[in-house]
């Protein structure tokens, strides 16, 4: 029978050791998780991130609600225990139940110091430890106004920086005369306090606080000194305590935290304890790495009889603040018998420092760079005699016994067991073995597969230069990169061989090619489907299944499984009769939201998939037609109001618009296509970042390529000045059709421009007319299969009814 | 509880229909070679409907994110963790039987 295991605490460090247990014995233990917080397990360092915004909530999240019942885990979140009855071997939780264990793990954490002065249980007072603290924060900063951060230690300072980046005057206010004075000397404290100053924090250091002022609400601070700072919101962050509150009632031994041995048991044999809440050998423990450790040897305890013994942790720290790059390590504090070797360099704002004594590294601080932190630590750790590279130890690992300064030779020269990855404790043997054994060749599949550089990110250089030293000459070479893991041939390659051998399926292409899959994946059939469809517009069959759901079905999917329907709007323009008729679908088909797009047209929200013909036949009945919102396809064709209504319109950019978006709609192209017309040089329709542009002049049209919005904005480039509306058509034509010939699947326009040079593009269309013509006309023949309207044939139920209906219902 | 569902025509090759029951829909899936598989229509992941996924040998790509979920064993393939809940199948002839799911023990701890 399975031993009963219970888990007080549902954070890091209880749940990492849980998941070391069944990785190595899945079916030894019935295991139930108590947890506090009314949530999964989440990766609480990361909540720096999340408060500045550079990531979400469900990002951080490490073990899903599923990943507890799909491993039998029992989860009670939001339950506190509140009791453990350590004869009986049970332990009761809030809501009055009582449960019984074999073994007990205590991984209660810690909880933020609250300093004793008058006015902290204030209305605007918070602590930096969980999600709703940085929602208390997040909804504290909407309103703008002036924050004090208690604390200018590492949670203190991203704190400090997370408000800023939301907008809010920040104050640090801190007692010691150094920030981060555990972890950084005067001089790296003074670097940082410069640094922190320069992005508009106001750091005030030997300060104490004497009182938080206000009635209900919090209106400012009180310094010893006199000194008053307003503030809408203080944020408490001391400092943490060792959760002991239920350790102490059932008697363990309990010191500054609850005391373990190397077996991480407490006073009690049954019952253990991991994390922030323990304290062994006289150390109690701040950072991930070592309660990742604590976890590993617990495991191995509770799971085989293999005596390990936990020896502490030598630490290290990283400060996640982008921009400054801060590392120390160890013991700096000198003293007798200690030795300083110091490099300064005040114009780039750097700053090394390394203590020695008896030849041995004792301590490390690096400021402004620190890429040689890794190694400082690992000879740290393994007590490395370092007489004979005392002359070069300081410019760091590349200097090493004189050698050139090759940016990979730190990381190559590392011992396989020197850590890269701090917070998940990932060796280089680590990521070397994973590099090797699954062929990885990117930062994101090193990621992946061994978790290094997945939490705070701060190693993601070394993870990088490590794929390049591991991959040698292979990390040159690949420039040629396969389309996928189903072939070794790139995008070019193929889509060069259709045309060469004539090929015109996607088993074809893949039988002659020689796919290692028998029908490719996710990733190659769509780009198949595509470049087949390019290359033989008249002969080939679009082959549905090899289609994402939104092109299969001629809609948006939606998180909640709901589509979204856009009809189209010709150059934006609409009617009393569309609008009629767009709310009479609403109404009929219940459709929660309508939301007005970048691109000038309504997209209907929260349309389940049944209905989806439905809305087609009544759109199609007042005339309107697929906007192809779903596709990697022409969008839309946004337009101003022009010379028929606006007093400095040059041309008619709405007629323009409707034209051009007439011609190649219905049209597939390597990745989403958007164009816009502009009626004169005041660019109101924002033409200059659309994948081709059009911009009215006195005397014609200035044509642009290669714009785009999205994560990496990218203004146009120009081509050249029509005269025409028939040459901006044939220009526009001409330019989609070279794009959709020679870009890679899911190239957009803009990197695709920036990759065969606007040169080459000028060279094809504006430099050789016939070409142009040619392009042109292949364009044309291709869209005679395109223009006709999807919807039409699945609102009438000759098309792809199954897509629509279940298969079955059972009640 | 075995339930004849339908037939393995009406479900595209490479292709996956949805049945709707108590628990929970299910997806039911035809690779190239005419297999049939079942699993509870809801990746691991975030959820995602994997009957709207695209089939590749044995094994679908949730729309919302990519996951490759295993139609055999219903688990995540690659470096992410995850499984979804498989339903056991028969085919005879054209006629596909699901063993429908006791609706009880869909539901999940905690």
């Amino acid at each position: 029978m399975k031993q009963k295991l219970i888990v007080i605490g549902n954070g890091m460090a209880g749940m990492r050791t849980v998941e070391e247990i069944l990785n190595r014995d899945a079916d030894k233990y019935d295991i139930t998780v108590f947890g506090s917080e009314p949530r999964e397990n989440y990766n609480r360092i990361m909540l720096s991130p999340v408060l500045s915004g550079d990531v979400s909530y469900e990002d951080i999240i490490i073990n899903s609600r599923e990943w507890y019942s799909e491993n039998d885990i029992t989860l009670h979140a939001g339950e506190t225990v509140t009791a453990i009855d350590a004869d009986a071997k049970t332990v009761t939780a809030e809501s009055g139940e009582t449960m019984a264990y074999d073994k007990l793990l205590l991984a209660t954490g810690s909880d933020p110091f609250i300093i004793p002065v008058p006015g902290t249980d204030l209305d605007g007072v918070v602590t930096f430890r969980d999600l709703d603290d940085v929602n208390r924060m997040l909804d504290a900063a909407k309103s703008g106004g002036s924050a004090v951060v208690i604390g200018g230690g590492l949670l203190g300072l991203e704190a400090a920086v997370g408000l800023k980046a939301n907008g809010m005057d920040v104050t640090v206010v801190h007692l010691m005369d150094t920030l981060m004075e555990r972890q950084l000397d005067e001089a790296a404290g003074y670097l940082l306090a410069s640094e922190l100053e320069g992005r508009g924090l106001t750091v005030l250091t030997g300060a104490n606080t004497k009182a938080v002022l206000g009635d209900d609400k919090i209106t400012g601070l009180q310094l010893d000194d006199g000194t008053t700072i307003d503030a809408d919101l203080v944020v408490m962050a001391v400092g943490i305590k060792p959760n002991v509150a239920l350790a102490k009632d059932v008697g363990l031994d309990v010191g500054r935290g609850v005391v373990i041995n190397d077996q991480m048991q407490t006073s009690n044999p049954d019952i253990f304890a991991v994390g922030e809440c323990v304290e062994h050998r006289g150390a109690t423990y701040g950072l991930v790495a070592p309660l990742y450790e604590m976890g590993r040897i617990l495991a191995d305890h509770l799971t085989g009889d293999d005596p390990v013994a936990y020896e502490g942790s030598v630490t290290s720290t990283k400060l996640k603040v982008t921009g400054v790059d801060v590392f120390s390590a160890g013991d700096f504090s000198g003293g007798e018998g200690a030795e300083d070797i110091v490099f300064r360099d005040a114009a780039r704002g750097v700053y090394k420092r390394v203590v020695i004594r008896d030849n041995k590294i004792e301590g490390a601080v690096l400021y402004g760079d620190a890429k040689d932190g890794a190694w400082y630590f690992q000879l740290m750790k393994v007590h490395a005699d370092i007489s004979d590279m005392r002359e070069t130890l300081i410019f760091g690992q590349a200097y090493d016994g004189g050698a050139q300064a090759d940016p990979n030779a730190a990381v190559a020269a590392l011992a396989d067991d020197a850590e890269i990855c701090g917070c998940n404790g990932i060796t280089k043997g680590d990521i070397v073995t994973a590099i090797t054994e699954n062929g990885l060749t990117s930062l994101e599949e090193v990621k992946a597969h061994t978790k290094a550089s997945a939490s705070c990110g701060g190693c993601s250089g070394l993870v990088d230069e490590l794929l390049a030293v591991t991959l040698g000459d292979d990390y040159e070479v690949q420039t040629i990169k396969p389309m996928c893991g189903c072939t070794l041939h790139s995008h070019d390659d193929v889509r060069r061989l259709i045309m060469t051998k004539e090929m015109k399926s996607i088993p074809e292409i893949m039988q002659e090619l020689e796919w290692s899959t028998p029908d490719g994946c996710s990733s190659c059939r769509p780009a198949l489907n595509y470049y087949l469809l390019c290359a033989w517009p008249t002969e080939y069959t679009d082959d549905n299944q090899s289609r994402f759901i939104n092109e299969r079905v001629h809609a948006n999917i939606q998180k909640d499984g709901t589509f979204s329907v856009v009809p189209r709007m010709w150059g934006g323009m609409t009617s009393a009769d569309e609008l009629r008729a767009i709310a009479d679908v609403v109404d009929k088909f219940e459709i929660p939201a309508v939301k007005v797009t970048g691109g000038q047209r309504l997209d209907l929200f929260g349309v389940h998939k049944k209905d989806l013909p439905g809305v087609w036949a009544d759109l199609n009945a007042a005339g309107m037609v697929s906007g192809h919102a779903y596709g990697k396809s022409l969008r839309t064709v946004k337009t101003c109001a022009g010379e028929q209504w606006c007093r400095f319109g040059t041309q008619d950019s709405i007629d323009m618009g409707i034209q051009l978006e007439k011609m190649s709609w219905g049209s597939w192209t390597p990745h989403k296509f958007k164009m816009a017309v502009s009626g004169c040089p005041r660019n109101c329709a924002e033409a200059t970042i659309k994948d081709f542009g059009v911009v009215a002049v006195d005397s014609g049209y200035e044509l642009h390529v290669g714009g785009n919005g999205g994560i990496d904005v990218r203004v146009t480039d120009y081509l050249c000045t029509v005269e025409s509306e028939a040459e901006v058509l044939e220009y526009a034509g001409a330019y989609m059709q070279i794009y959709r010939e020679e870009a890679r699947y899911l190239e957009r326009t803009a990197p695709w421009v920036e990759r065969v040079g606007l040169d080459h593009i000028k060279a094809n269309l504006v430099d050789d007319a016939e070409n142009r013509k040619a392009l042109y006309e292949r364009f044309q023949i291709s869209q005679k299969a395109l223009q006709e309207d999807p919807w039409s044939e699945r609102a009438k139920g000759t098309k792809d009814a199954h897509e629509f209906m279940p298969l079955k219902i059972v009640a | 509880m075995w339930m004849e569902i339908g037939t393995v025509s009406e479900i595209p090759k490479l292709g996956a229909r949805v049945v709707e029951s108590a628990g929970g829909d299910i997806a039911i899936f035809r690779t190239a070679d005419d297999e049939i598989f079942a699993l509870f229509d809801s990746c691991p992941h975030k959820g995602g409907a994997l009957s709207q996924g695209i089939v590749h040998g044995k094994a679908v790509a949730c729309p919302l994110h990519n996951w490759n979920i295993d139609l055999v064993s219903g688990e995540v393939q690659g470096p992410d963790n995850g499984c979804s809940r498989t339903v056991a199948v028969s085919v005879n002839g054209d006629v596909i039987r699901l063993q429908m799911p006791d609706v009880k023990a869909t539901g999940t701890s905690g």
